[in-house]
This record gives structure tokens, sequence and C-alpha cells, in this order.
């Protein structure tokens, strides 16, 4: 299999001092949708900027499909489409002119850049947009003007830095859709997102970063077969005042009427319901608590700072 | 990059800055052909008139190459210098940053975008100057070339002054503080013989002398330099401000972390 991104011992010391990675080696296989996961400052916007020259890399190497980023970064550039965190275009451009500019930058052919435009454009709802001047647009096309921008060169490696950060959840879900229908269609992607859910659900391969370090890189699957607790939310029909104590189960009331109960992993729900049986409690709907992933990141940050 | 991928590329860059400048005409073409007008009448004709003449020439004669030659300098400085750091202050330039065109083509493209902008005033000036005096051409080759090398050296000097700038006290420093007065006092009102000779010598550390000298030179045939010396020098500044831009891109200075 063909290897989008690899980097190896990839350093990054800014001129204050600060180490922002520590010699971090990382593999995508093309085809990947790949999460890199992090707390704030940990290392992930600094590791993309390295990857697309917006920030020179100390040491260390770094090859995007083959193309050794210190021999020929123009052709690794080529196979780069960027959506960075922060709007990085023009806000008295049209929006248009925009997209259709950049793949000018890459050196498209004019008639190539305008039908490009137009096709993610339309793909993006924008098409509609597209004589309004960047500024005049919301939040949430903002972010889907960037997608379109970053696809004009039709990239093989996709790289988006929290691109749904303050999206709405309609938004963010069809951008989710639109995401899995270019990964299927053969464009490896890489997300960084501090939307957990979004990364379990778009994601199969995972890296963790924290503190310019790799604390954790595998499989989605194999990484949440790690759980070894399941959370259970429930909606109770009668007030309770005090939280009760069930055994071998942590429990909490969130309020008088939401009890979460954590199990290990292969309780019986059996169990759990004779629990709330013995103490009386009445249930009007059950719930896994859906973000999985949260416990599992907030645990290996939590032990590498430990 | 192949070079039919690199010239789209520069082409690119520079239609983008054509349409910014066009976009934007009553603040980027009609204030300098506003003031190049009051100069016109003030310097030219109500003044003018009482100063008799300069060189052997009419004062709004002397005066006329010279207030071209101030209006192409300051708008290639200054269409360079805004837009290079207007798209660094708004990070737009990272859309030709991650892509693979050169540092040479991103250069290139900004300096012809100041060029064009600084030829264009230049043209426009030089039209409303006909409502004031008989413009004649002594040497065509001279005349053109002088403007052409000397909008290049001032779009290379705006691009160094944007790269450079933090903020925007910084690209409002170096035209306010150096280049005006090096303009005003760079032979563009009066001829430099008209200076005690140790001023003459001091005037002569003046760029700006050599370029509005030649291009009087082209228009009236008459100079207080060597045409060819100002040739030279504004070649060799074009030489020097291109490998310090060049230099500067490549080690990504206030534009890559």
């Amino acid at each position: 299999m063909t290897t989008a991104l690899s980097i190896k011992s990839l350093k990054k010391v800014y001129s204050n001092g600060f180490e922002a990675l520590k010699g971090i080696d990382l593999e995508v296989n093309e085809g990947d949708f790949f999460a890199l996961l992090g707390p704030n400052g940990a290392g992930k916007s600094t590791t993309i900027s390295v990857i697309c020259s917006l920030a020179l890399k100390s040491s260390g190497s770094v090859h995007i499909f083959d193309n050794d980023i210190d021999v020929d970064f123009s052709a690794a550039k080529k196979c780069i489409g960027v959506v960075p965190q922060e709007f990085n275009f023009n806000q008295f451009e049209k929006v248009f002119d925009i997209v259709a500019n950049q793949g000018g930058y890459f050196g498209l052919p004019k008639k190539t850049c305008a039908e490009r435009a137009e096709k993610y454009l339309r793909q993006l709802g924008l098409w509609d947009k597209r004589h309004d001047t960047s500024r005049s647009l919301s939040g949430g096309m903002k972010r889907r003007l960037m997608i379109a921008r970053a696809l004009v060169h039709e990239p093989k490696l996709l790289i988006l830095d929290e691109p749904t950060a303050g999206v709405d959840i309609e938004l963010r879900r069809s951008m989710w859709k639109f995401l899995k229908e270019i990964n299927a269609q053969g464009t490896t992607i890489i997300l960084t997102t501090h939307y957990l859910e979004e990364a379990e659900s778009l994601c199969r391969n995972i890296a963790i970063i924290d503190k310019g370090e790799i604390v954790e890189n595998t499989t989605m699957k194999s990484l949440l077969q790690r759980l070894d607790k399941e959370t259970l939310i429930f909606d109770l029909k009668n007030e309770l005042q005090i939280c009760p104590n069930f055994e071998d189960c942590e429990t909490t009331l969130i309020d008088n009427l939401t009890l979460e109960v954590v199990v290990k992993k292969g309780t019986s729900l059996n169990y759990v319901f004779q629990c709330l049986n013995e103490k009386d409690i009445q249930v009007t709907s059950m719930r896994n608590k859906s973000n999985r992933l949260e416990e599992l990141f907030l645990s290996l940050v939590k032990s590498d700072k430990g | 990059m192949a070079l039919k991928e690199q010239w789209i590329a520069l082409l690119t860059i520079i239609r983008r800055e054509i349409v910014r400048f066009m976009r934007i005409w009553v603040q980027t073409l009609i204030p300098p052909v506003i003031t190049m007008t009051l100069y016109f009448v003030i310097f030219g004709k109500l003044i003018g008139s009482r100063i008799g003449e300069m060189d052997g020439f009419s004062y709004v004669d002397f005066v006329v190459p010279g207030l071209i030659m101030m209006s192409i300098i300051t708008n290639s400085y200054g269409n360079v210098v805004s837009s290079f750091f207007s798209v660094k202050f708004q990070k737009s330039i990272e859309e030709i940053l991650v892509s693979p065109t050169p540092n040479y083509i991103i250069l290139l493209g900004y300096v012809f975008g100041g060029v064009i902008r600084g030829l264009l005033v230049g043209f426009i000036v030089t039209i409303v100057s006909m409502f004031f005096t008989d413009l004649s051409i002594h040497h065509l080759a001279i005349t053109i070339s002088i403007v052409f090398l000397t909008s290049v050296v001032f779009s290379l000097a705006g691009f160094l002054n944007a790269l450079f700038a933090r903020g925007f006290d910084d690209i409002s420093i170096i035209p306010t503080f150096v280049l005006t007065p090096l303009i005003y006092l760079g032979g563009v009102f009066y001829s430099i013989k008209l200076l005690p000779e140790f001023w003459q010598g001091v005037s002569q550390l003046n760029p700006i002398l050599y370029m509005v000298n030649a291009f009087r030179y082209g228009m009236l045939g008459a100079s207080d330099i060597n045409i060819v010396t100002a040739f030279l020098g504004v070649i060799g500044f074009i030489v020097l401000l291109s490998c310090a831009c060049l230099y500067l891109l490549a080690h990504g200075t206030r534009l890559r972390s």
C-alpha cells in the first residue's frame, strides 16, 4: 500500500525556544481517513504547518506520496490540499475568484480552474454566493469555502485542521457526509478536531499527540476496544434526591431525573435493571453515553501528564 | 513546477493584483491624479510663471517629468507595500505559500502588479500634464526604459518593506520619513546646479535624483547627471533588492514560522 504521509523524527523548535514537536513519527496510508487528536497546544497545527510549508521544521523528514519535502517540495505540495483552522482568505475577494485563483497558483489552466471552482462550489452549496465577497459569508459558509479552495487542484491528500469548529450540527453532519464521499472516491484525509465524536464516526485510524509527542497511534477500532467500561444514561420517571449505590457499578446522579451508571464491559444489562428494580427506580428511557472516545482521550492525555 | 504552470501562476498573481487596484480605483488611481494636477496648477502655472526658466526650460516644462516620475515611484511602492502587507496581515498569503508557486514567481507577480499600477498612474498624469504644457520626447527608448526600471526598483522596495512590516505603522514609516524626503530632494522641483557645491555632492547620494534626471533627459534632453551612471545605478538597485527579497522569501522571514 502507498504511504500518503510519512513523518520521521520530526522536530520543531520555535525561535523563542519552545519545542512544539519532539521528534514525532507518523504514517498515513493512501485512502485512509486519519484523525490527529490532541489538546490545545499539543502540536497538531504545527505538524500540519510543517507538512504544508507554513512552518520550517528544525529536523526530521517528511515524505508526501514519496516526495521528500527537502528534495522536491513542489511535487509534494501538489499532492496536498489544506483547510486551516483560521480563515485565511482575502476578505474583499469574491468567492469564485478565491477558489479559481487557488487553481492558478497550482498552475491549472484558467478553464480548468473555472470548471473546478463551479464543481466544488456547487457541491458545497456556495454556487449562489459566487459573486459575493468572502467577508459577507456566514461562518459555516467560510469553512466550506476553504474546503472548496483546498480541493480545486484535486489533491490526493486533504488535511483539515478543525474544519467544523463553530459550525452548527446540521451543517457539521452535511460536511461529514461530503468528506466521507471524497474519501470514498480515493482522497486520503487527515483530520484534526476537538469534536471527538467527529473523529469516532469518520476516521479509521487515529494518532493522539500531546506536548509534541505521539502518545497513541492505532486503529479507531482497537482503541475503542480498550474501553473496559460502558456508560449508560437512564432517564427516570420519579425524582431521586440521593444517588443510589449498585454493587460493581459507579453511579452518578446528574440531576434528579437523570442517572449515570458506569458498568464494566460485558456486564449484563439485566443486572443493571435488577439493581434499579431493587431500589424501586422507574426508568422511562436509556441510552449509551455517545462520546466513548472522549474517555479514552482524556485517560491517555491524563496518564501522559501524570 | 513546469514552466507553463509557473507562467499560469504568475499571470494569476498579476491578474489578482490588477483586479485589486482597479476595484478600489477611487483610492488608487484618482488621488495621485488630483495631487499632480494641483502641482501642475500651483508649481507649474501660478508660481512657475514667476520663477522663469530652469536649466534652459520653462519651469512647467522642467517640473513635469519630475512630477510624472514622482507619481510612478509613489504608486509602484504603495501598491506592493499595501497589497503584500495586506495579504500577510489577513494570512491570505498562505494561499500562495502552500502552493508549488516558486518564490521568484511570487516576487515577480507582486512587482509586476506594482509596475502596472505605477505605469498606469504615470500615463494618466502624463495625459493631464498635456493640459498644462506641450510635451515632447527627446529620447523615447531612454524615457520608456527608465520609467519601467524605476517602477521595478520601487515595487521591489515596497515588497521588502511589506516583508519586514509587522504592523500598519511599519508600512507608513518608510514612505513618510524616507521616500517623500528623497523624492522632494531628488531634483523634481529644482536643478541641483542651484545648490552650493557641498549640497550638490550630498544630493548625488540620493538615488531618486538619478531616476528623475534620466527621465528628464529622455523627455527634455537635459540632465544634471550622467545618464549611463543613472542606468547602472538603477540596474544595480534592482539586482540588490531582488537578491534581498528572494533571500528573505527563501528563509521565510516574517512569512513562515
